[in-house]
């Protein structure tokens, strides 16, 4: 920026550079970002000194004998000039991207903030307390596994109904099995991305789990140790099946009963937890050293529920697995889509109960 | 490591299990359901408990209990028996 004269000129002669042209770009980027403070302002010094300089040099010469004087002006004035061009125009892109960044990430935030709203909603308001260091901690700290969770599941449920669309319109227009076969693999891969997601956020947080609190409330109505009643996942899906050989519906039929059985087995071992995690917690003299140890112990048993919520995921896992194995591709499908639309309908249910008209208190 | 093979061939269904271990607990009511008897090894309640835990985690077991053989041979613990069991 040392021969602001050559660089009008130059400007002038290329035609792409247009000072006026570029003070309106950046005016538009000044408002909406304060950070293009400076470079907007360095654009108009620039202009000014170019203005300034071009009535001092070409002072006793007319704009007649302008061409003359870029023919025997040095080349390299005139590449120094190109190559600042394209380090502004770099630099602007530079900060265009900078600043849809920064929109992307506030419309993340606005989306997590809203779902936390409407939950914040359909609780009636009601945070922190009983979920001890969860994710709306009584202290107010956040809790990243489980905001990761949240963010993902946000994620995986609009996937999960783009899946819904594209098996319903794949059902109705008889596609190929082939073609089913892809959809049914990615649907239930889908499945098996949440029991991850899970698993991780089990870690992060085991209550927030075992409270369903990324459900809608009539999902957690039906909350079993983390999630659906594995026994529930075949009864949605048993009336879609039907024509059904007679080996595959006694096979369903034997899924049912496992599924049932080992249902059974992990709610009794729930059951024994709580009722020791009690005993724990009330066995108690008064004095200050067995409270210590009441609580080491106490801690002991939960350390035991990460175990039981990974469990009834893997059984929950395991029955959609062996469904796979005992259907057709277009049984498969067909189970698929009814589960996504039951969950479908019971989010709907939600919403619908937490905006229905209150009595007058 | 001996007392382990010991007992294991001794009956059809053998349990490592310890007597404040839930999800042990578990397995066993599911096997219960099943009709059988599982012969039920309480390793804290076993004076050489603590060498029966490291043997079975040297079997390849993450977490010692519970521990299922079944005719002398590891079948693997309850993420195992849940899979065989739900498969038939």
């Amino acid at each position: 920026m040392n021969s602001p004269s050559a660089q009008f000129v130059t400007s002038r002669r290329i035609g792409v550079y247009d000072p006026i042209h570029q003070i309106g770009m950046w005016g538009e980027n000044f408002k909406s970002n304060s950070n293009l403070n400076a470079s907007a302002s360095l654009i108009v010094e620039d202009v000014k000194l170019d203005s300034q300089s071009q009535d001092a040099s070409h002072g006793t010469e007319g704009p007649s004998n302008q061409y003359d004087q870029e023919a025997t002006k040095p080349t390299d004035k005139v590449q120094r000039r190109l190559a600042q061009n394209r380090e502004a125009a770099r630099k602007s892109r530079l900060r265009k991207k900078a600043y849809v960044q920064q929109l992307e990430t506030s419309r993340l935030k606005l989306i997590q903030l809203e779902q936390e709203l409407e939950r914040a909603r359909q609780q009636g308001l009601y945070i922190g307390g009983g979920l001890d260091a969860g994710h709306l901690g009584f202290s107010g700290t956040v809790n990243s596994g489980i905001t990761t969770f949240e963010m993902e599941y946000g994620h995986w449920m609009e996937e999960q109904n783009r899946q819904i669309c594209d098996l319903r319109n794949a059902l109705n227009a008889h596609i190929t099995d082939i073609e089913l076969r892809m959809l049914v693999e990615s649907g239930m891969n889908h499945y098996f991305e949440l029991f991850r997601m899970k698993a991780t956020a089990t870690k992060a947080d085991v209550f927030y789990m075992m409270s369903g609190m990324w459900k809608t409330s009539a999902e957690r109505f039906f909350l079993w140790i983390g999630g659906v009643r594995p026994s529930q996942l075949l009864k949605v899906l048993g009336p879609q099946l039907n024509p059904m050989t007679k080996q595959q519906s006694l096979d369903v039929l034997n899924l049912e009963h496992s599924c049932q059985q080992a249902e059974d087995a992990l709610s009794q071992g729930m059951e024994r937890l709580q009722q020791t995690l009690a005993d724990t917690v009330a066995a108690g003299q008064l004095s200050e050293g067995s409270c210590n140890r009441q609580m080491t112990n106490a801690m002991e048993k939960l350390e035991a529920l990460r175990t039981f919520v990974g469990q009834a995921d893997h059984v929950r896992k395991e029955t959609l697995q062996q469904m796979l194995h005992i259907l057709t591709i277009r049984q498969a499908a067909r189970g698929l889509l009814a589960l996504g639309e039951y969950f479908q309908r019971l989010r709907a249910l939600s919403s619908l109960w937490a905006t229905r008209p209150r009595e007058p208190a | 490591m001996d007392k382990v093979t010991r007992l294991v061939s001794e009956k059809g269904i053998v349990i490592f299990s310890k007597s404040s271990c839930c999800m042990c607990y578990a397995v066993i009511i599911l096997f219960k359901e099943l009709g059988v008897k599982p012969l039920v090894h309480e390793i804290d309640e076993d004076p050489e408990g603590r060498e029966i835990e490291k043997a079975l985690m040297r079997l390849g077991c993450n977490a010692p209990v519970p521990a299922v053989f079944i005719g002398g041979t590891l079948v693997g613990s309850t993420n195992e028996v849940m899979s065989l069991h739900l498969k038939g």
